[in-house]
Order: C-alpha cells, then sequence, then structure tokens
C-alpha cells in the first residue's frame, strides 16, 4: 500500500528552526497521520493478536511512540511503513515479555476463530457463497494460527494490508528474499489447510 | 484497491492459484469488515469506565501500601528505640553496680589499711612492758 499521505522530510533542526510555528505544523502533520492510518495498524494488530483490547492497547502505544519520535522521522521510508515497523516491535515486545507468557498461553482476550471468522460483507452472495466464503475464512485463520511470527506479520502485511514486497521488507527489517520465502511458506501452511491437510 | 491485480504475477510466482486466491481475498474482506466494526464502534466510554475504576483501584492500593509501609516503619523505628533505652538503662545500672563494688572494695581496703597502720604503731609500745618483764626474767 501507498504511504498515504506526502510528507517533507522532517528533521529536528528543522523544527527546532522556529520553534512555534515549526512545532505547530509537525503537530499538525502528525494528526493528519495518525487520522490517516490509525485504522490500518489497528487492523493490522487486531489481525496479529485477535484480541480487541490489546490491539487497541498496541495502537495507542505506536502512536504514542511515532508522536515522541516524529521530529527524528527523517522521511526514508513513508510514514506508513515506519508506524508499520514500530507496530511490529511493540507486538513482538509484548509477546517477548517475559511477565506475559501467562497470558501468551491462556489467550483469553482473544476472539474465538469461528466468532473471526463471522464477519463477511455480505455483498451480492447467495447464502451458499456466504458459507462456502466463511468456511475458507476460518481455515485461513487456522492457518494464520499456526504461522510463526515473522510468517504471520509477512503473510497478513501482504495479504490484509496489500503491501509490496519492499514495503514488507522495509517494515519488517528483512530482505525482500527473506520476505518472499517467509510468504511462500505461510502461504504453503494455508494452502494445506484449505485442502484440509494442515 | 484490489490485491488481485496489483500482485497478480508475483502471487502467480508464490503459486497461489484460483481456490487460494479467492480464500485469500474473502480473507482480507473479513478482517477489514472485523476492524472496521470493532474501530468504529463507541467503546470510549467503557474504556474511559474500566480506566478510571482501575485508576481508583490501583489509587487505593498505592494507599494501603504505602500506609502499610509507613506504619510498619513507624513501629520498627519505635522498637528501635525502645530497644536502645532499655539497652542504655542496663548498660547503666550495670556501671553503677560496678562503681558501688568498686567503691565498697575501697572502703574495705582503706579499712584494712588502717587497721594494719594503727596495729603497726600500737603493738610495739604496749608489747614494751611485757618485752621488759621477759628480759628481767631472763636476767635473773
Amino acid at each position: 500500500m501507498a504511504a498515504g499521505i506526502a510528507l517533507k522530510p522532517m528533521t529536528r533542526g528543522a523544527v527546532e528552526e522556529s520553534t512555534g510555528q515549526r512545532t505547530e505544523a509537525a503537530d499538525q502533520e502528525f494528526s493528519a497521520v495518525v487520522q490517516a492510518h490509525r485504522l490500518q495498524i489497528f487492523r493490522f494488530l487486531l489481525a496479529s493478536t485477535r484480541d480487541i483490547d490489546l490491539a487497541e492497547t498496541l495502537t495507542q502505544e505506536c502512536f504514542l511512540k511515532a508522536h515522541r519520535n516524529w521530529s527524528s522521522f527523517r522521511g526514508d521510508s513513508s510514514a506508513m511503513t515506519w508506524l508499520m515497523r514500530i507496530a511490529i516491535n511493540l507486538e513482538k515486545d509484548h509477546w517477548r515479555n517475559r511477565r506475559m507468557q501467562f497470558w501468551r498461553h491462556t489467550r483469553t482476550n482473544s476472539v474465538d476463530l469461528d466468532e473471526a471468522s463471522e464477519w463477511l460483507p455480505s455483498g451480492e452472495r447467495s447464502a451458499e457463497q456466504q458459507m462456502l466464503a466463511r468456511e475458507q475464512v476460518g481455515h485461513v485463520w487456522k492457518a494464520v494460527e499456526g504461522l510463526s511470527g515473522r510468517q504471520r506479520t509477512v503473510f497478513l502485511l501482504r495479504y490484509v494490508e496489500d503491501q509490496e514486497l519492499s514495503e514488507i521488507a522495509q517494515a519488517t527489517g528483512l530482505s525482500e528474499g527473506t520476505v518472499k520465502a517467509h510468504l511462500s511458506r505461510a502461504l504453503g501452511k494455508v494452502r494445506a489447510h484449505l485442502r484440509g491437510k494442515p | 484497491m484490489s490485491m488481485g491485480a496489483k500482485f497478480e504475477n508475483e502471487d502467480r510466482g508464490l503459486g497461489v492459484d484460483a481456490e487460494l486466491g479467492e480464500a485469500l481475498k474473502n480473507f482480507r474482506s473479513n478482517v477489514h469488515a472485523w476492524s472496521e466494526a470493532e474501530y468504529g464502534r463507541a467503546r470510549q466510554v467503557k474504556t474511559v469506565h474500566e480506566l478510571s475504576w482501575r485508576v481508583a483501584a490501583g489509587w487505593a492500593l498505592g494507599c494501603v501500601l504505602a500506609a502499610g509501609s509507613v506504619t510498619g516503619i513507624l513501629y520498627e523505628r519505635h522498637h528501635q528505640l525502645e530497644l536502645q533505652k532499655t539497652a542504655a538503662a542496663e548498660q547503666a545500672a550495670r556501671q553503677q553496680k560496678l562503681e558501688a563494688e568498686q567503691r565498697a572494695s575501697k572502703e574495705d581496703e582503706d579499712l584494712l589499711a588502717k587497721v594494719d597502720s594503727d596495729v603497726s604503731r600500737e603493738v610495739p609500745s604496749a608489747m614494751e612492758p611485757l618485752a621488759q618483764l621477759m628480759s628481767e626474767n631472763e636476767a635473773q
């Protein structure tokens, strides 16, 4: 997915040049970034964790962290890629945190796979098509649950957030080749689930 | 944006066939619909209530812990002072007893010395007649 908002490179020096107006401008720019990308970040975190409260908390943390570091954002990558990188790191830290190990195993707040699969726009489908689609989605969710952290991240960025391989590579800090390899393995698992041979 | 058109070639390279492509499309729609529904849901009030309740509980617990800690510290300090007072009193009593013993012992020593000096001064003169008598008897 493209950046969404075109941003001028924002360096600390530029912000400090004339603090009053510049800071206000930076705040406005950041507000626009939040408005443009908040849903995407929330969606990625929701799909990664299947936990609504956790996804919201991590989204807030992501934008808080982004706001704190906004002045050091140089615009080397798009704002979306930068935010996504923060979100991925926050999610990783969350699960890595030893205090959270208990929650990792119980996942009491996680939405049930069947419940998650319920959400489908009806469109112009027949009831039978709807049921079939729901079944497919259920299989994909099961496959996603069995993916490793990196495979899941790469898979979701590609097939939920529609990101290009280069963008995924930037957001995850992996090479494009590695991203492709993770994606291929993830797709293999999804395919196996769809064929009933997980 | 439709992912089908955007990544068609790359997906073909990754072995995404029609069935898998359809499933991925449905999955994408599912996640988008779910996240939009949750994102749009008015959960702010609930969050604020939960947050305020949690903050209040946190403050209450914090206050109880702080009060407990302060009480514990004060009790410990009081206990230490009491112990110090008792130790000081015991020390003073021991000192007094020692001084009394020393005084008594010195008095005894003084008395003995006085008796000794009295005896050494008086006995020779008291024994003079006896000594004279003894020397007369010897002469006879």
